[in-house]
């Protein structure tokens, strides 16, 4: 046990040792560090002064052990473009996308797992059908294609709920939370359901994939020998099992849905984590670019780790198999 | 075999219904109406004289205040907007094509190498497509392009943003191709024929790209299918974002993000007829994808 776990946490560590190590590369050698600090017509003299200043002169290794001490300490340095922190501008847009990217999760689970279960239970049924050929247009619109046919829809012709921006904002410490207020919440809906129906396609056809599988094994099968209640089959016994998957997935899909809310976040102009990095790439502001891409890299390593740990404590085959 | 898989016939021998048949003779129409752009389009978006800012933004022919000249109406440059979406079709395929075809390649190439010699090579390619996959297309794509503004000064970027694209897409693709091929190569490898031709001393290359290479090649084209659609998906992504293809040289996407400045001013077919035409494209050849999936999976058809 103790050895999954270490070469799990090994493996981990690598990983984000070479995230770091592209995010050191980027900010070292795309674009000049010095031409963008110093001013307009500085002097070589300044520069070079600049240059010693700021570490450059130090061999590769060394700039990149100060450049993991500075990370490890939770400085990322400071935006070419905003002239602020990183780690500021993050902690101030994280809020905004998780709760997001949390509305999107549950709207997707409360749709998908109905959706899954009724094509699933009734496979032929024009229901069933219907389910699975509106499915394979969702996957095949684009996200912000149907963010924009909602705003059309909803903001321009019927003007029910706001198009861009999160609202009326509580602050919670450090948190602000769009959750408590009526504005805040009407916000939400619209990008919220667009980046759900991202999500939703792949859960309603791993639902119903699984359900099928469940509902063909032996012990469903025994259980409608006995004459056990469908509804008791169906939801008590099969659903359950058929579930275990979903939630491993859907947990593993947050960071995925955390850099797709890019999309969501720039057609409604959602105040996130997205859109802060999307308007770096286009202002090549490599300080974010780079602390953005060592976040999110972290926070997928951090879910799969956890999840792969968290299988070999469940799951002793899974133990036996990689000691 | 692209030409034998795309026909109609074909698809009919092998037992496809009739709307698999019907998507991939709409893909073909919509792919043949990007090649033929120049020659069926009404006019030529690119050529600056051929547009007047006097036109802008004229409702689609059909409706009350629609110009018979521009059926599907103009763009805020006075474009006729089935002719920009026509070229615009043409450079998203363009992308979408030379994506999967630079991502098959890598990818094959990787997966054989990997499944033939296995060992440390094998671990290294496959460790680096671990780390890839394990962030998503959009991610590496928007970082790629990102970096690549960086390195090439503002101009070049609009010159490279094709080839930039490209790359971009086929960074994350080709792991799926790999880890196909190297399994399909591993099992191979084992085979009789592949040992008869180490024992007469042929070279790997030889053995690799004569012998194991044709037998490994039918799940690299149901892949590239479903690949095509995605990519032509992901270049429009990029290019809505901003990061993709410049104005000057518009692919769907970028259409449908000229398009969308204009939503609130109630101006909804600039954004909403590129929008539908990508969305038709790639649900065509979604379905065509799929079916093949289907078909030429045998755990799943059991299961059916």
């Amino acid at each position: 046990m103790l050895k999954v776990l270490l070469s799990r946490l090994g493996q981990a560590a690598l990983v984000m040792l070479v995230v770091s190590a592209v995010s050191f590369v980027m900010f070292r050698y795309v674009g000049d560090p010095v031409a963008t600090m110093s001013r307009e017509n500085a002097s070589v003299e300044e520069k070079a002064e600049l240059r010693r200043s700021l570490g450059l002169d130090q061999p590769l290794i060394v700039q990149y052990g100060r450049f993991l001490g500075r990370t490890l300490r939770g400085d990322l340095g400071i935006s070419y473009r905003n002239q602020r922190p990183v780690t500021e501008l993050i902690a101030e847009r994280l809020p905004a996308t998780l709760e997001l990217v949390l509305v999107a999760t549950i709207l997707s689970l409360a749709l998908g797992i109905p959706l899954g279960v009724l094509c699933a239970l009734k496979p032929d049924g024009a229901a069933a059908r219907l389910v699975q050929a509106l499915s394979l247009v969702g996957i095949s619109t684009p996200t912000f294609v149907t963010g924009i046919v909602l705003i059309l829809v909803f903001a321009v012709s019927l003007g029910w709920l706001p198009s861009f921006g999160r609202g009326q904002v509580i602050d919670l410490g450090w948190w602000s939370t769009g959750l408590l207020t009526a504005s805040g919440l009407k916000s939400l809906l619209l990008p919220g359901i667009t980046l759900a129906l991202y999500q939703l396609t792949l859960i309603m056809r791993l639902v119903r994939a699984e359900m099928i599988d469940v509902l063909s094994s032996d012990y469903i099968r025994f259980a409608k020998a006995r004459g056990l209640p469908k509804r008791y089959i169906h939801f008590r016994l099969a659903l359950r099992n058929a579930l275990m998957p979903v939630i491993t997935v859907t947990g593993l899909q947050i960071g995925s849905l955390i850099a797709f809310a890019i999309v969501t976040e720039t057609v409604f102009q959602w105040p996130g984590m997205g859109l802060l990095f999307i308007q770096a790439v286009s202002f090549v502001d490599i300080p974010v670019m780079a602390a953005y891409l060592l976040f999110v890299g972290l926070l997928f390593v951090l879910i799969n780790t956890v999840v792969d740990i968290l299988y070999a404590v469940v799951d002793p085959r899974l133990r036996a198999r990689s000691a | 075999m692209k030409t034998l898989a795309s026909s109609p016939g074909f698809l009919t021998r092998i037992g496809a219904p009739i709307s698999v048949i019907a998507a991939a003779l709409l893909a073909l129409v919509i792919v043949a109406c990007s090649i033929l752009a120049s020659w069926i389009a009404p006019y030529d978006p690119t050529n600056l004289a051929s547009f007047d800012l006097m036109n802008a933004e004229l409702p689609p022919a059909f409706t009350a205040e629609g110009d018979s000249r521009f059926i599907l109406g103009t763009d805020n440059q006075g474009r006729d907007l089935l002719s920009a979406m026509l070229y615009g079709a043409r450079v998203s395929i363009a992308i979408g094509g030379g994506a999967v075809l630079l991502a098959a390649t890598l990818g094959v190439t990787l997966g054989l190498l990997a499944g033939y010699f296995g060992g440390r090579v094998d671990a290294l390619i496959m460790r680096i497509g671990d780390v890839i996959l394990s962030f998503p297309t959009i991610l590496l794509a928007l970082l790629v392009s990102g970096i690549a503004r960086a390195v090439f000064p503002g101009a070049a970027t609009a010159e490279w943003a094709p080839v930039i694209l490209i790359c971009a897409i086929a960074i994350h693709e080709w792991v799926q191709y790999a880890r196909t091929v190297r399994a399909a190569t591993m099992v191979e490898t084992a085979k009789d024929y592949v040992r008869a031709a180490k024992v007469i001393g042929l070279p790997p290359r030889r053995i690799m790209l004569r012998h194991i290479l044709p037998n490994v090649m039918s799940p690299v084209l149901v892949i590239s299918t479903i690949n095509l659609a995605a990519a032509v998906l992901t270049e429009a992504t990029l290019s809505f974002l901003g990061v993709g293809m410049p104005p000057t040289y518009p692919s769907l996407g970028t259409l449908i993000r000229i398009g969308n400045e204009f939503v609130f001013s109630g101006i909804w077919w600039i954004a909403l007829f590129p929008a539908l035409a990508l969305v038709i494209l790639v649900l065509a050849v979604n379905v065509v994808g799929d079916w093949l999936r289907d078909r030429f999976n045998p755990k799943l058809r059991v299961k059916r």
